[in-house]
Order: C-alpha cells, then sequence, then structure tokens
C-alpha cells in the first residue's frame, strides 16, 4: 500500500447509499467535495463579512480572486459575458480549491477524476450551446461557418470547426483530470523511493536524498499546476463562452 | 487518498500475503478497472458534485458576490468621492489665493495712489508759494524801479533847470547882461538832445 502510486485515487464509500440499483454512496470524493466548497464558501463568506473599506490581507484575497476571474472573463467575452461571472467565479473557485486541497498528504483529489472535470466541462459546454441557442437561434450555428472562406473550402472548414467544437469538452475535462492525476501519481513514485531506498540502510539513506530533493521540487510544482491548471479551466471557458454570446467569428 | 476502516483493513491483508504491485489492480474493491475509469462510481460522483457545486454555485451568487462587488463598488465610490473633494478644496484654495492677491495688487495701487496724491499736493503747495514769493518780489521790484524812474525824472527836469541857470550865470559873467530866457531853455533842450 505504501509504494502504491494509484492508491489514492481509489473511491471508497463512507456512508452507502442505493436508490434504484444505482450506487450513490456518499464516498470520500462526496466528503472532500463538501471540503472544497466549505472550504472556498467558508474562506470567501468570512473574509469579507467585516465589508472594511480598508481591506484585511484576507479579505484582499477574496477581492483579487473576484477581480481577477472578473477581469479575465471581461478580457475574453466583453461586458455581456459578466452575465456569466457567477458560473465562472464558482467554476474557478471550486477547481482551484479543489486542487489545492488534493495537495495535502492524505487528502483526495476530486479534480483527479475524469468523471468530475468531465461534468465541469460539460456543464460549461451545455451553457455555451443553451445560452447561444437561446440568444442567437439558428444563427447560433454561423460558429461553424466562419467569414470570408472560399465557397469550395467551406464543407471542409465546417467539418473541421465541428470536430473542434465537439473536442473541446474533451480537451477542457482530459486536461485538467490529466494533469492532477499525472502530478499525483509522480509525486507518489518519488516520495516512494524515498521510503524504498532508505530502506536498504545507509547507503540507501544516502542515496533517498535525491529522490526527496525531488519529491520537495515536485511538490512546488504541482502547487504551481493546481493554479495553472484551474486558472486554464476558467480562461477555457471565457473563451467558449464568448462564443456563445458572439457566435459569428 | 481517504482511507476507510474497511478498506484499509483489506489492504493491510493485501499486503500481508505479499501481491504488493505497483499497478493497484490488486488492491481494487470495485472490480478491477483503474479507480478514474471505473464506471460504478460515476454515479455518485456525479450526484455529490451536483450537489456540491449547486450549492456553492447558488451561495456565491447570492450571497458572496453580491457582498464583493458591493464592497467594491463602495470602495470605488468613496475614493471618487474623496478626489471629488480634494479637488474641490484645491479650488477653494486656488480662489483664497488668487483672493489674496488681488487683495495686495489693490492695497499696493491704493498705496501708491495716496503717495502720488500727496507728493502731488506738496508740490503744488511749494509751487504756489514760490509763485506767491515771485510776485511779491516782482511787485517790490517794479516799485522800486518806479521810484528810481520817478527819481530820475525828477534829477533829470533838475538838471535842465540847473543848466538853464548855469547858461545864464555863465552867459552873465561872459557878456555882461542877462541872456534871453526863452533862447537859453531852447538851447539847452537842443543840448540834451
Amino acid at each position: 500500500m505504501a509504494n502504491d502510486p494509484i492508491h489514492q485515487f481509489h473511491i471508497t464509500k463512507l456512508i452507502p447509499i442505493e436508490i434504484g440499483g444505482l450506487d450513490l454512496s456518499f464516498t470520500n470524493s462526496s466528503l472532500f467535495m463538501v471540503a472544497t466548497v466549505a472550504t472556498a464558501g467558508a474562506f470567501l463568506y468570512l473574509t469579507t463579512a467585516s465589508r472594511g473599506l480598508v481591506p484585511s490581507r484576507m479579505q484582499s484575497i477574496s477581492e483579487m480572486s473576484y477581480e481577477f476571474v472578473a477581469n479575465m472573463l471581461r478580457d475574453a467575452a466583453g461586458t455581456q459575458g459578466m452575465r456569466f461571472f457567477p458560473l465562472v467565479f464558482s467554476l474557478f473557485m471550486f477547481v482551484l480549491v479543489a486542487n489545492l486541497l488534493g495537495m495535502f498528504p492524505y487528502f483526495f483529489t476530486v479534480t483527479s477524476h475524469i468523471i468530475v472535470t468531465f461534468a465541469l466541462a460539460m456543464l460549461v459546454m451545455g451553457t455555451v450551446v443553451a445560452y447561444g441557442f437561446w440568444k442567437h437561434g439558428l444563427k447560433f450555428l454561423g460558429l461553424f461557418v466562419p467569414h470570408g472562406v472560399p465557397g469550395v473550402l467551406v464543407p471542409l472548414v465546417v467539418a473541421i470547426e465541428v470536430i473542434s467544437f465537439l473536442s473541446r469538452p474533451i480537451s477542457l475535462s482530459v486536461r485538467l483530470f490529466a494533469n492532477m492525476l499525472a502530478g499525483h501519481i509522480t509525486l507518489k513514485v518519488f516520495a516512494g523511493f524515498v521510503v524504498s531506498l532508505a530502506s536498504f540502510g545507509a547507503v540507501g539513506v544516502a542515496g533517498a536524498v535525491l529522490p526527496l530533493i525531488m519529491t520537495v521540487a515536485l511538490t512546488g510544482l504541482e502547487f504551481l499546476v493546481a493554479f495553472l491548471q484551474a486558472y486554464v479551466f476558467a480562461v477555457l471557458t471565457c473563451m467558449y463562452l464568448n462564443d456563445a454570446l458572439h457566435p459569428s467569428h | 487518498m481517504f482511507v476507510a476502516p474497511a478498506f484499509a483493513a483489506e489492504e493491510s491483508e493485501t499486503n500481508a500475503s505479499g501481491t504488493h504491485t505497483e499497478t493497484g489492480v490488486a488492491h481494487d474493491a470495485g472490480g478491477g478497472a483503474f479507480p478514474p475509469f471505473d464506471s460504478s462510481t460515476y454515479a455518485s460522483q456525479l450526484l455529490w458534485l451536483a450537489i456540491t457545486f449547486g450549492l456553492f454555485y447558488l451561495f456565491l451568487k447570492k450571497v458572496v458576490l453580491p457582498r464583493i462587488s458591493g464592497i467594491l463598488e463602495v470602495r470605488s465610490d468613496r475614493i471618487a468621492q474623496d478626489l471629488d473633494q480634494a479637488a474641490r478644496m484645491k479650488e477653494e484654495a486656488d480662489a483664497a489665493v488668487a483672493a489674496y492677491e488681488q487683495e495686495l495688487a489693490d492695497a499696493k495701487s491704493r498705496a501708491n495712489t495716496i503717495g502720488q496724491e500727496a507728493r502731488d499736493s506738496a508740490k503744488a503747495k511749494a509751487d504756489e508759494e514760490r509763485r506767491q514769493a515771485e510776485e511779491a518780489l516782482g511787485e517790490k521790484l517794479s516799485e522800486a524801479e518806479a521810484r528810481i524812474a520817478s527819481i530820475k525824472d525828477a534829477a533829470m527836469s533838475d538838471v535842465g533847470k540847473i543848466a538853464e541857470d548855469t547858461a545864464s550865470a555863465i552867459v552873465r559873467q561872459l557878456v555882461g547882461s542877462d541872456a534871453d530866457k526863452t533862447a537859453l531853455t531852447v538851447a539847452v533842450k537842443a543840448a540834451r538832445g
């Protein structure tokens, strides 16, 4: 168990629930979803409780994340895009806090499961498609027909555009999932080397220093990746939402 | 890597039997698949994601985001208001400076006027006094000249008489008889020119 890099991704039932043959148990994954939401929600709620005109440090963090996401969305989708701000902000905070919580030893990483990231990606694409058709009707399909393309090439370009549109939720979800999964496996493997080598006596302990340094460096890298992937997820969400707002290229 | 008691028990059993592998397949409680691809857990994950993320979304949308945007708005309003007030105060200060300078300029010009007036009146007075003095002197001069002229006239008229007397006396001495008075007077007059 100590050296098994996959073990950390196992889902275990904490409170078994089964409805209509479906296994809807409250699992460790569910627990960490609750923890993620509770941490992020409580942080944002409590740090802004004093509504300081001059913000405290913690209030600054909440305000900075607010303005960070707001600027991101405004740059990508314009002021009309601000109607989606709660969605983008929720996604960003959820992914960021889930990633960061996963960095604690023995904690489960919610975003290391493809079904979770895929569900979030489908939420984005569903919003894009639903809002696009609701707002623009069939003109939304103009998204697939760029202006200024010679008539002969239109079928080819449309095919490419459709494929690229359909691959968006896959790339969006796999990027986040694969980054978290691979990062955690790498960390675990290198940390495992430390323990394995140390069990070979004095020489092993000396040799274990190298993977230990590697583990420390990787931990730093993983914190970066945790933030970066949340940022990438939010930025791409903003860009896709821009398509729903302005379907003509 | 949250470890439930039941699972931990099973894990230790597996370790004890020495079938430890790096793939983790041997430990899989739920059917041997790589955990993220184990579809038996999907329903539960989706349900709990929907519940937690949905509540999170609603909480942020209804409570947190309006609050933060309120804080930011109040702050930017306050900053704008403070800047306005600063601009207004600066204007007031500028106006006060302008008023002060205006007053200073007025006072200066008034002082100049007063000085000028004083100088002018002093000069006028001096001029007047000099004029009066000159007039008085002129009067005295002309009086003196008149007196000199009268004295001279008197003297001159006496000169004719003396000349006549002297001439008649001389004529008497030379001729031994009185000369014609009228001829003498004519002669003296002719001699005086």
